[in-house]
């Protein structure tokens, strides 16, 4: 072989490397348990964007699991270059118990960086036997309801937060009505499991109760994959707004340098495209276009906020779920 | 040191010495006492409240009690299948052999969600104990089956070689001797056995103290009643309270160590009367 041939073998191997030089990106996206349908749909179709605008192929690993047992492998060191967890409150723990995202993390993205929300509804057997219409009707002793025990699971503090907002609705604010309201509620609960997938396999699959609370998404999945001919849905007259929110994780992505694809990750969730996936995984959109054109899919309910009637995540998991809190105290009354 | 030198085939006990020192610091000690530095954060009076609340003391009431009763099934089943496995042959003995070890291979979460699909009130087993009010799954008594079905092994695999080692023609001797079928099991059999089924059963009862993933879905989880400890780890861990879930933990090891201890002079005990 001659000095020119083997330029000339280096020059095109030096081409051919360099037209597959696209960068290729790895993204890590630490979830929660119910959005494992959503983000299969979404990480596809933000890879898609990626490339076609800047010829990069980035592949999104996702992690499922508990949202506060999730919050916690970030803690203790999963490289996770964005949360997108089932409750501010988590995220709140990235900023206190370490220092991977700032303080003000909420006030970055719109909607208090909640790019969906989903609520709480029942889900009743098939014709809806016992009657259930609202939430007062889950506190008649004939009446068993499934929910996750709120100690251990993200989604059934959002339950317990909607009954007693109901409760408090109901009798003028008070306080002690509330707790009294709730607690019968709880004496008809028989299993308290540890997590919302958990309740859900014992009311579809042990056949368990006679209303099972749950995220507005796991229960429209849960009529989709198991048959409409099983379960209804049943949209009580007053829940709470569940905003499930999305950070970067700073400390992850300015080491990785992955900052910029992984702001844009979470961005195009906010995009009509974003919007139409998280619409057609049964999150609720906050585009108001696209909230218009899925309008039909959600019931109208009256949605309260846990800012206006708890006073924020940190305040209400003070008072009712920390240790002694008042979850603690209904139990211990029996 | 001699005495040691004297009694070793193999050479190189200080270098051995070394090694099992330092495995055991790597596998076990550091992170046991990385357990008690960070319970140790809440101070001695700290440690006493965590420890004494009503719903820490009920759930460690339900875990030590379910596990106990779980190990004492294991032990008299776990003898049976032993003795069967060791004694006699039959077609098909080697699968059940390795049948018994499956509790061991299972996820445990797979193993709790099988039992509680079986022993739910809709479930094969379980409408039969319906029919009869009698509730399994998501009670205390879901626990002792989970508990049983994964301790079931530890049993049948101390007991098994040690029973293997006791001859069939002590027993023939003893019975032309004039011993009854009772007499030989109460005072041939037994006795050789019995360090063996003692461990077995300890190791089963410590398993089940610690066993979380099979239970949670079996038990219903009610405060109270069938809460287990672990959970209340779990439920800490969730609120980032790390002190306490390690000071809950804390106290179910020293409480197992206790136990344990327990059992192992009594084994040495025995041991030693029975040389006698």
């Amino acid at each position: 072989m001659n000095r020119s041939t083997l330029t000339a073998l280096t020059l095109i191997a030096a081409l051919f490397s360099g037209a597959s030089h696209a960068a290729e990106i790895k993204l890590l996206n630490v979830s929660y348990d119910p959005t494992r349908e959503l983000y299969q749909d979404y990480n596809a179709a933000f890879a898609k964007y990626w490339k076609a605008k800047t010829g990069d192929d980035v592949i999104i690993s996702a992690s499922h699991g508990g949202s506060g047992k999730q919050a916690r492998a970030i803690i203790d060191g999963l490289e996770a270059d964005v949360a997108t967890l089932a409750l501010a409150a988590d995220i709140d723990a990235l900023a206190t118990k370490s220092d991977l995202v700032p303080a003000n993390w909420q006030t970055r993205l719109k909607h208090n960086s909640s790019p969906y929300t989903s609520t709480i509804v029942f889900l009743v057997r098939k014709g809806n036997p016992k009657n259930i219409k609202d939430w007062n009707d889950l506190v008649k002793p004939s009446v068993a309801v499934i929910t996750p025990n709120p100690k251990t699971s993200g989604g059934a503090r959002w339950n317990y937060l909607a009954a007693w907002g109901y409760a408090l609705k109901h009798n003028s604010n008070d306080q002690a009505k509330a707790q009294e309201f709730v607690s019968k509620l709880y004496a008809n609960v028989p299993v308290l499991d540890s997590g919302a997938r958990g309740s859900t396999t014992t009311f579809v699959e042990r056949g368990i109760g006679d209303v099972l609370l749950a995220w507005e998404n796991e229960a429209f999945l849960a009529v989709k994959e198991l048959g409409p001919d099983k379960f209804d849905i049943v949209a009580p007259s007053l829940s709470i707004l569940a905003e499930p929110p999305v950070s970067v994780v700073d400390k992850n992505v300015d080491k990785h340098g992955t900052r910029k694809v992984a702001e844009a990750y979470l961005e195009y969730l906010y995009s009509p495209e974003g919007q139409e996936i998280a619409a057609n995984n049964f999150y609720r959109p906050t585009d108001e276009k696209v909230a218009k054109k899925y309008a039909k899919q959600f019931p109208k309910l009256n949605l309260i906020t846990i800012d206006e009637v708890f006073g924020g995540w940190t305040k209400a998991q003070k008072t009712h779920f920390a240790d002694g809190g008042v979850f603690d105290q209904i139990y211990a009354k029996k | 040191m001699s005495q040691f030198r004297a009694h070793s085939v193999l050479p190189g006990f200080n270098l051995a010495l070394g090694f099992t020192l330092l495995y055991l610091s790597l596998i076990v000690l550091i992170p046991l006492s990385a357990l008690f530095v960070k319970s140790a954060t809440l101070g001695l009076g700290g440690f006493w409240h965590v420890v004494t609340g009503d719903r820490v003391l009920a759930s460690l009431r339900v875990t030590f009690f379910t596990s106990f009763v779980a190990a004492v099934i294991n032990a008299f089943f776990g003898l049976i299948v032993a003795w069967v496995l060791v004694r006699y042959t039959f077609p098909g003995k080697r699968i059940v052999d390795a049948l018994v070890d499956l509790p061991f291979a299972l996820p445990t979460a797979v193993a709790g969600i099988t039992l509680a699909t079986l022993y739910a009130p809709n479930g094969w087993l379980g409408q039969y104990f319906t029919a009869h009010d009698i509730k399994v799954a998501y009670t205390p008594l879901g626990i002792v089956v989970a508990l049983t079905f994964i301790g079931l092994p530890f049993v049948v695999r101390t007991v098994q070689p040690v029973l293997a080692d006791v001859e069939a023609e002590v027993e023939e001797a003893a019975a032309s001797l004039g011993a009854g079928r009772w007499d030989v099991f109460q005072r041939v059999i037994f006795p050789a056995i019995y360090p063996a089924l003692l461990t077995g059963f300890a190791l089963a009862f410590a398993r089940a103290i610690g066993e979380y993933g099979s239970v949670i879905f079996i038990a219903g989880n009610m405060p109270y009643i069938s809460e287990i400890a672990p959970l209340l780890i779990v439920a800490k861990l969730e609120q980032y309270d790390y002190a306490g879930a390690t000071t809950i933990a804390v106290a179910m090891l020293l409480l197992s160590f206790a136990l344990l201890l327990a059992i192992n002079i009594l084994q040495w005990w025995s041991s030693r009367r029975g040389t006698r």
